[in-house]
């Protein structure tokens, strides 16, 4: 059983971002056979918590209990709305208080909603490069969806999340989830650190 | 068991009245707030080392010295010293120095320090923090202990037949504290040594400190220092108090809204939920702070934060007051209370002149 976290940084209710990532959540729970469990987060719900983290330095009770999970999961499902040629600050501040390393090595879908499809290079210039920064690995698909997808099966948006959904199962399954090791449990013994300075 | 003050040293306008106090008001009023605390019958009075307005406290052993001079039996430690990015051999003079002018009421906190610039400013790189503060305390360690060192390192220039004088009171060297917010590699270092481990305990959940301190106890037996609950652990706290509690909230609530740290993030309340800040009634404070040990196990020292966020010295006074008159004597009591025979006090020169004196007889 895999743990597919969903991380959806829509603010209005019903927001068509939860709902492209409920699309690609379903989409790659299928691709693996329905062997996952879905763990989805609206960002708005933690807003004020997000705020109080930047200033702060640490999370409060619920946002720490979604940064576990999202951290510790198999695989991640990120979508957000394109505000002013990018992703939202909402979206960025979440992974801003990600911790430095904790999704190294973990397989990411990414999706973006807009109103019309000039954004959807968003995905790719925006969104792609701060998955790299994270150490993450993204699916090569990446999925965008405009309000007109939703009104149309001509733009081929089910396909699109059928393919990236079966991208990114493919990468959760084929990933053995890389030990990270626990500093506090196994500490750098100090005659490495102090063999480290020369002196 | 030790309690104590430590302060950061900052000048911040009162919230409530708009005037910040000056430099030399600020630096006036950190020495009447160690005064105080002697004169309430606390043990220890620490002081922060900054490079940076709005902080006043750039040169410590001065303050130090000062007030080595107008006390008799207080503790003068600091909270932190920065051992990246001071030289490590004046780290020693200077110390020595003091703890010869206050009769060995002195021990000391380390510190990496949190201020980027500091590094550059200081020619150090920021990216060789742990570095820095292994290789100049190894350094500094060997100056108190040997008369004469040869030294070569990777940060500051060798050393060939060099002397630290003045040589450390009665040839014993100042305990030492190292202080954490986050990295496991300081606790394994304060470990090694069998130095103190210090944890400020007021910016994050104690559920991060807990881990810090558990990595130190048990590394503290794994280097033969002794048990893991002999391990000399530090603790700070924050707390504000008036008689009845809501009077505490309503005062203290426009300095933490627009305190430097905290300010105009969580409210006051969320705050005291998640981190051991205590706002309320001296008997909320005792209760509080008697719950530490239940969190960190029996510990050895335990120093509050009052002076910060602007509050005006007064009230600064009136809590150290309450401290030392209602809170520190029933804590004393109470954590005295099932402490193993075997929990070792804080070490203070006079303990450490005693071990050294059996070692040799």
């Amino acid at each position: 059983m895999y743990d597919l976290a969903v991380v959806s940084a829509g603010l209005s209710r019903p927001s068509s971002t939860r709902m492209l990532a409920d699309r690609l959540a379903a989409a790659t729970a299928d691709a693996l056979g329905g062997q996952a469990r879905v763990h989805a987060f609206d960002l708005r719900d933690h807003a004020r918590a997000l705020a109080d983290n930047l200033v702060t330095g640490f999370p409060g009770g619920a946002l720490r209990e979604v940064l576990e999970t999202v951290t510790g999961a198999d695989g991640l499902i990120a979508v957000t709305p394109v505000f002013n040629a990018s992703y939202s600050g909402l979206f960025k501040t979440f992974f801003d208080v990600v911790e430095p390393g904790a999704l190294e090595g973990t397989p990411v879908l990414l999706g973006a909603t807009g109103g019309t499809a000039r954004h959807s290079l968003v995905i790719d210039m925006a969104m792609r490069p701060l998955m790299a920064y994270l150490r993450a690995t993204a699916a090569p698909t990446g999925v965008y969806a405009a309000s007109e997808d939703w009104g149309s099966g001509e733009t081929g948006l089910a396909a699109r999340i059928e393919r990236a959904g079966g991208e990114l199962a493919a990468l959760v399954a084929a990933r053995t989830p890389a030990a990270r090791p626990d500093p506090y449990a196994e500490p750098v013994p100090f005659a490495e650190l102090l063999g480290a300075t020369g002196s | 068991m030790q309690f104590g003050i430590f302060s950061v040293g900052d000048v911040t306008p009162d919230p409530t009245t708009g005037r910040a106090p000056t430099e030399h008001e600020r630096i006036k009023a950190m020495v009447a707030i160690a005064n105080k605390a002697e004169e309430a019958g606390l043990d220890v009075f620490a002081t922060g080392e900054h490079h940076n307005p709005p902080f006043v406290p750039s040169s410590p052993t001065t303050m130090l010295g000062h007030i080595a001079a107008i006390t008799e039996r207080l503790i003068l430690s600091t909270a932190t010293t920065l051992i990246t990015t001071n030289d490590p051999v004046k780290i020693a003079e200077d110390y020595a120095m003091l703890q010869h002018l206050a009769d060995g009421r002195v021990d000391l906190i380390m510190g990496r320090g949190n201020t980027g610039p500091v590094y550059p400013w200081f020619g150090k790189d920021i990216r060789d923090g742990i570095a820095l503060a292994v290789e100049n305390y190894h350094l500094l360690h060997r100056l108190w202990r040997e008369d004469v060192v040869d030294w070569e390192g990777k940060h500051r220039t060798p050393l060939q037949s060099f002397t630290s004088t003045p040589r450390p009171l009665d040839g014993v060297p100042p305990f030492v504290w190292h202080g954490s917010i986050r990295s496991p590699e300081i606790a394994e270092q304060a470990a090694y040594y069998g130095d103190g481990f210090f944890a400020n305990n007021i910016f994050w959940p104690k559920e991060h400190y807990q881990r810090l301190i558990g990595l130190y106890r048990q590394r503290f037996e794994h280097y033969g220092h002794g048990s893991a609950d002999q391990a000399i652990v530090g603790l700070g706290g924050q707390v504000f108090m008036r008689r009845n509690s809501q009077d505490a909230v309503k005062e203290f609530r426009p300095y933490f809204d627009n305190a430097p740290v905290y300010g105009h993030g969580p409210s006051l309340e969320e705050f005291m939920a998640e981190t051991p800040l205590t706002v309320g009634s001296p008997e909320q404070v005792i209760e509080r702070t008697l719950r530490f040990r239940e969190h960190f196990g029996d510990y050895q020292r335990q120093l509050f934060l009052v002076d910060h966020a602007g509050l005006p010295l007064e009230t600064v006074l009136e809590q150290i007051e309450i401290l030392g008159e209602e809170v520190v004597p029933v804590l004393r009591k109470e954590f005295q209370i099932g402490r193993p025979a075997h929990v070792p006090d804080a070490p203070t020169h006079a303990s450490l002149r005693a071990a050294a004196e059996k070692a040799v007889a």
